[in-house]
């Protein structure tokens, strides 16, 4: 925060209104981007719970799995699902935008360094999905 | 078609008499190759004298004549009134500025915040003139090219809406610039503009909205050079953490 700055007498400050991010495509973009970490803090929050009931033994954890099975946690974690994938291509989107990769006097495009990151989420998505599919 | 018109609705604001601005609406005639600049100096020449704003070059080079054109900071020298036809087309000075006159917008805080940055080569030692200059390959120059086509229009201020919340952020166009110095291989100014830069009211505060860089007609890109800062400063602190004899670059 910062403190507010002075007002001097006769000039007209303006006021900027609630629904400012309504204004432009990548305002509403930004704040649509913002709230999907609300949905993804909270998919954590349940994570953690599910956790906790795994070393409070087997019908404890088995409680929870049912209750997450009813209608309203299904569609919690389709929109979480959801929210997280938006987050992580908007994510993945700016890397080539912050990261400058130099290979002697030459800079990378942005487009294939952002490549690369999706590539490596790719990868790393496979991987798990691997992992559990064997499990 | 020489008879066809435009509607122009422009903000005035009168200081001493006006508590907020109002609009007000100029009928003006409409040509393929007019932009709004000259829509606004025709009001200016032929209905209302006391209107007030502020351009120079007509070229988009000057960047004096940025103003809100139908909500969207833009150059109006370059903003074409076929582009918005039929009308009409709303004309208010750049957002988050305090407004001076009608359509002129106070320049005061722009210019200390450019100021800070140093936005000029600092050697730490000059040598003579007679040494001839500081000598620098396409490919140096390559580095920081974009980001020294700033004008100073101020559009991506306009386009901030963090810098309307808070109005002590240091703001795109002076990080950028501070960045093109930075980056410039004849400067030896970092440790100067390092503090500006990393401080609460710094490039910290932005949270990569990305409008800055879609309204700078120049193509600069002050998103990228926020973010590259926030990099090299984040960079910079953990080499100070892991090497405090070093001390900060």
């Amino acid at each position: 925060m910062t403190t507010p700055r002075v007002e001097r007498p006769g000039l007209y400050y303006p006021k900027l209104p609630a629904t400012w991010w309504l204004r432009r495509p990548n305002y509403v973009r930004f704040m649509i981007r913002e709230v999907t970490s609300v949905f993804i803090a909270a998919f954590l929050v349940v994570l953690l719970c599910q956790i906790r009931q795994v070393g409070q033994g087997p019908e404890a954890y088995a409680a929870v799995m049912a209750r997450l099975a009813s209608p309203g946690w299904v569609l919690f974690h389709v929109v979480a699902l959801a929210f997280a994938i938006y987050h992580s291509i908007t994510w993945f989107n700016l890397t080539g935008v912050v990261q400058v990769v130099r290979i002697g006097d030459r800079q990378l495009p942005p487009a294939l360094i952002a490549g690369g990151a999706f590539a490596a989420w790719g990868v790393v998505s496979l991987v798990i999905l691997l992992f559990f599919l064997r499990g | 078609m020489p008879d066809e018109t435009i509607t122009l609705e422009v903000t005035r604001y009168r200081p001493g008499h006006d508590r907020e601005p109002r609009s007000q609406s100029f009928t003006v005639p409409y040509r393929k190759d007019w932009v709004v600049l000259d829509a606004l100096n025709y009001i200016k020449d032929r209905i209302d004298g006391t209107l007030s704003y502020r351009w120079s070059c007509r070229m988009g080079v000057c960047g004096s004549c940025g103003m809100m054109v139908n909500g969207v900071p833009k150059l109006t020298c370059a903003a074409f009134l076929r582009d918005f036809q039929p009308g009409p087309v709303r004309v208010e000075p750049l957002a988050n500025f305090p407004v001076v006159r009608d359509l002129v917008i106070s320049l005061d805080d722009f210019m200390e915040k450019l100021l800070r940055v140093k936005p000029w080569i600092i050697r730490q030692t000059e040598k003579p003139v007679a040494e001839g200059e500081h000598r620098q390959t396409p490919a140096q120059l390559e580095v920081f090219k974009q980001f020294s086509m700033c004008i100073n229009c101020m559009l991506c201020y306009a386009a901030c809406p963090v810098y309307a919340m808070h109005p002590g952020f240091i703001g795109p166009a002076a990080a950028a610039l501070a960045y093109r110095y930075n980056l410039d291989s004849r400067d030896e100014g970092y440790r100067f503009r390092e503090p500006v830069l990393n401080d609460s009211v710094g490039v910290w505060e932005c949270t990569f909205i990305g409008e800055c860089s879609v309204v700078c007609p120049k193509g600069v890109d002050p998103a990228a050079a926020i973010q590259r800062s926030k990099v090299a400063g984040a960079q910079d602190w953990a080499k100070s953490m892991l090497m405090p004899w070093r001390g900060r670059s």
